[in-house]
């Protein structure tokens, strides 16, 4: 099974061996995704690399459009020409199998990867109909508009109250900044429990708060995307599921990338889910993206459904 | 003689105690064993032995110096009034009205080493900041190790060097009437003797920040300036702040450079133009002099070294309470 499925990734052709539950049309992508997203026709994104996209259920608009997006780090190529949109006002999950560049994707949103030397990324990303690959855009006014929230949360060694306003005073925020730091803790639903010590160090908090802190000081610079790497990976299951309802409430106003390795979570909080997986030598690629439920329910490729139902990964 | 096989079997009882005692060090390095383990052999046990001794020797050498200091300082109350000593600001052991105010010397301690600091702390910060955050690694690697070179200068080098290139400019700026010595001069090189200490060790608190910090910084939108500063200066706040302490204790000590650029004019005034003179300098002084050891000049000397040694001592342990106290703890 195993070795069918590495010289599936390998063939550049459709193989045979793929399952028959769907029609795919081999035909190449359509010109603009939004018009694609209101005819909803399920097409291969790219059917040299058999990734399979779903049809869209609803018709929605896209706060970013991956092309063929590579990313290297020096020699080493983590991820290959994955095409993908990402939905506005949607959380979209990346899921796949450790080490399969569900980060290095993430990281390319925000120019995160800039910081790594000999990090590189090739292709586009379309967000406001600028392209963010392009090294004449600038990264940091990039990250202004999309925030991101980390695996292990990391507040600044500072007061909760200084760790909101870190970003906006950077940012030259000149409006009130004691409502901006409510507002930016009601909603990521930590106020009640800070709001008589905020002058208390961020790291004070616990590993649960900090994180909700952490998407505070997030929320806090306005970004129009917020990306989360696994936020609750490191919290207990309580914490876990305050930041799941806290990422669907967030979706209304943002658009939310996340990755995860729990299925149930990425079940649970994602409208479109895209699983990535590397193969033998070890770049990751885009295998199938869609709805969640549609991922989830009716997976169309047998390494979506085998990697969902936990026989590898 | 022939390679040694691999396998060769346990080689036969030693022949001499040299080799003995190299085969026994050699077991102890393939089985370390903790001490009172029961399985120390004899070699570890010397090497302890020997090692222990050293360690104690030097504490005890410490614990003399400060007994004698102790000792000395006693006597010389017995003969000085106390208030004599610590209420005034008059110093003139020397002359044949002696006074011995310690504060003219403290004072001109304290200005030196403020200028020191004045000069050293944003130079070291701005090394600090640039080698742990700007520099890529290979210029870090070469620009590193020649700072930590400035701080094994002689201290006397930096002492002519005031003398001969840093006065000059000091006269070309304030006018010829400013004398060759004075402290503004003492105390510029006592800064830059100082800058490896607070660049070398404010550069490794801020290495220590977490790369997850920096991570966070840039992720909000933050330029590299906005990060070094706003992030990772204040998160190691403790060390720099120990850096400069320390910094500051060794501005306090240092003897060479101030006593020959000093001037040694204990005074009490805030014009650091003019000469003045440091405790250190005057122990200098006054240990050099042909002060008979029996005399009250002699005595004071340790007093005066006293006062320098709490000072300093008090210092240090601010520097490590401070590291302490404010050190941030990451996982
Ligand atoms: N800084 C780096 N330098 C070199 N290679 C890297 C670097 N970061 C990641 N990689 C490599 O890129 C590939 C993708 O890594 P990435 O961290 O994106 O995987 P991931 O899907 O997020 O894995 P995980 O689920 O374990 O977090 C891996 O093979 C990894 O070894
Ligand atoms: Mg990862």
């Amino acid at each position: 099974m195993a070795r069918n499925f590495f010289t599936m990734m390998k063939s550049t052709a459709p193989s045979a061996t793929e399952p028959s539950t769907a029609e795919r049309t081999v035909a190449p992508p359509p010109p603009s995704m939004k018009q694609d997203a209101a005819a909803g026709v399920g097409v291969h994104l790219d059917p040299t690399l058999e990734a399979v996209r779903h049809d869209f259920t609803e018709e929605v608009e896209m706060a970013l459009e991956l092309r063929d997006v590579s990313a290297f780090y020096g020699s080493f190529q983590a991820i290959d020409r994955i095409t993908l949109p990402v939905p506005r006002n949607r959380v979209t999950a990346l899921i796949g199998p450790s080490g399969c560049g569900k980060s290095t994707l993430l990281r390319c949103f925000n120019r995160m990867n800039d910081l790594i030397p000999g990090a590189r990324i090739t292709g586009r990303i379309d967000f406001g109909g600028r392209n963010l690959v392009d090294p004449n855009v600038d990264a940091v006014e990039v990250r202004r508009r999309i925030g991101m929230v980390f695996q292990k949360p990391n507040p600044f060694p500072k007061s909760i109250y200084e760790n909101v306003a870190f970003g906006a005073r950077i940012n030259g925020y000149s409006g009130d900044m004691d409502r901006l730091v409510e507002d930016s803790l009601r909603r990521a639903a930590l106020w009640d429990e800070v709001k008589d010590e905020l002058d208390k160090s961020g790291l004070a908090l616990s590993g649960g708060q900090q994180q909700r802190l952490c998407i505070g000081r997030a929320i806090a610079v306005q970004p129009e995307i917020i990306l989360m790497d696994e936020p609750a990976s490191a919290l207990d299951p309580v914490a876990t599921l305050k930041i799941e309802d806290l990422m669907r409430e967030l979706a209304e106003d943002y658009t939310i990338v996340v990755v995860t390795h729990n299925m149930q979570q990425a079940g649970r909080v994602s409208d479109y889910t895209a699983f990535l997986l590397a193969g033998e030598e070890r770049v990751g690629r885009l295998v199938e993206f869609g709805p969640t439920q549609d991922i989830f329910t009716n997976p169309l490729d047998q390494r979506t459904e085998d990697y969902i139902t936990g026989r590898y990964g | 003689m022939a390679a040694r096989q691999p396998n060769e079997p346990q080689a036969q009882p030693p022949q001499d105690t040299v080799r003995s005692l190299l085969a026994e060090l050699w077991r102890d390095r393939l089985q370390p064993s903790r001490p009172g383990s029961g399985r120390e052999t004899s070699a570890g046990r010397v090497i302890h032995a020997a090692l222990f001794l050293t360690a104690t020797l030097s504490a005890f050498v410490t614990i003399g110096i400060v007994l004698v200091l102790i000792f000395e300082t006693v006597e010389f109350f017995r003969e000085v009034p106390f208030l004599d000593f610590f209420g005034s600001t008059k110093w003139s052991a020397l002359f044949a009205e002696k006074q011995f105010g310690v504060w003219a010397l403290v004072w001109g301690t304290g200005m030196i080493a403020l200028i020191g600091l004045v000069v050293a702390i944003p130079l070291g910060l701005m090394a600090a900041v640039f080698l742990s955050e700007y520099a890529p690694p290979r210029v870090r690697a070469i620009v590193k190790p020649i700072l930590e070179i400035l701080a094994g200068v002689p201290t006397v080098v930096f002492g002519y060097f005031a003398l001969v290139s840093v006065s000059p400019v000091i006269r070309d700026i304030f006018g010829q009437d400013v004398g060759i010595y004075n402290a503004l001069s003492a105390g510029i090189v006592v800064g830059l003797m100082i800058v490896p200490i607070i660049a070398s060790l404010s550069e490794d608190a801020m290495r220590a920040v977490p790369r997850s910090l920096r991570e966070g910084a840039y992720a909000l939108g933050s330029t590299r300036m906005e990060v070094s500063l706003r992030v990772v200066l204040p998160a190691a706040f403790s060390g720099v702040v120990a850096s400069i302490i320390l910094a500051a204790s060794r501005a306090v000590g240092e003897t060479m450079a101030v006593t020959i650029a000093g001037g040694g004019n204990p005074q009490f005034g805030v014009n650091p133009l003019e000469a003045v003179q440091t405790m250190t300098a005057m122990i200098v002084q006054l240990s050099l002099g042909d002060t008979p050891t029996t005399s009250i000049e002699f005595k004071v000397l340790f007093a005066v070294a006293m006062t320098l040694f709490v000072l300093t001592l008090v210092m240090n342990i601010v520097a490590q309470w401070v590291s302490r106290r404010f050190r941030e703890e990451y996982e």
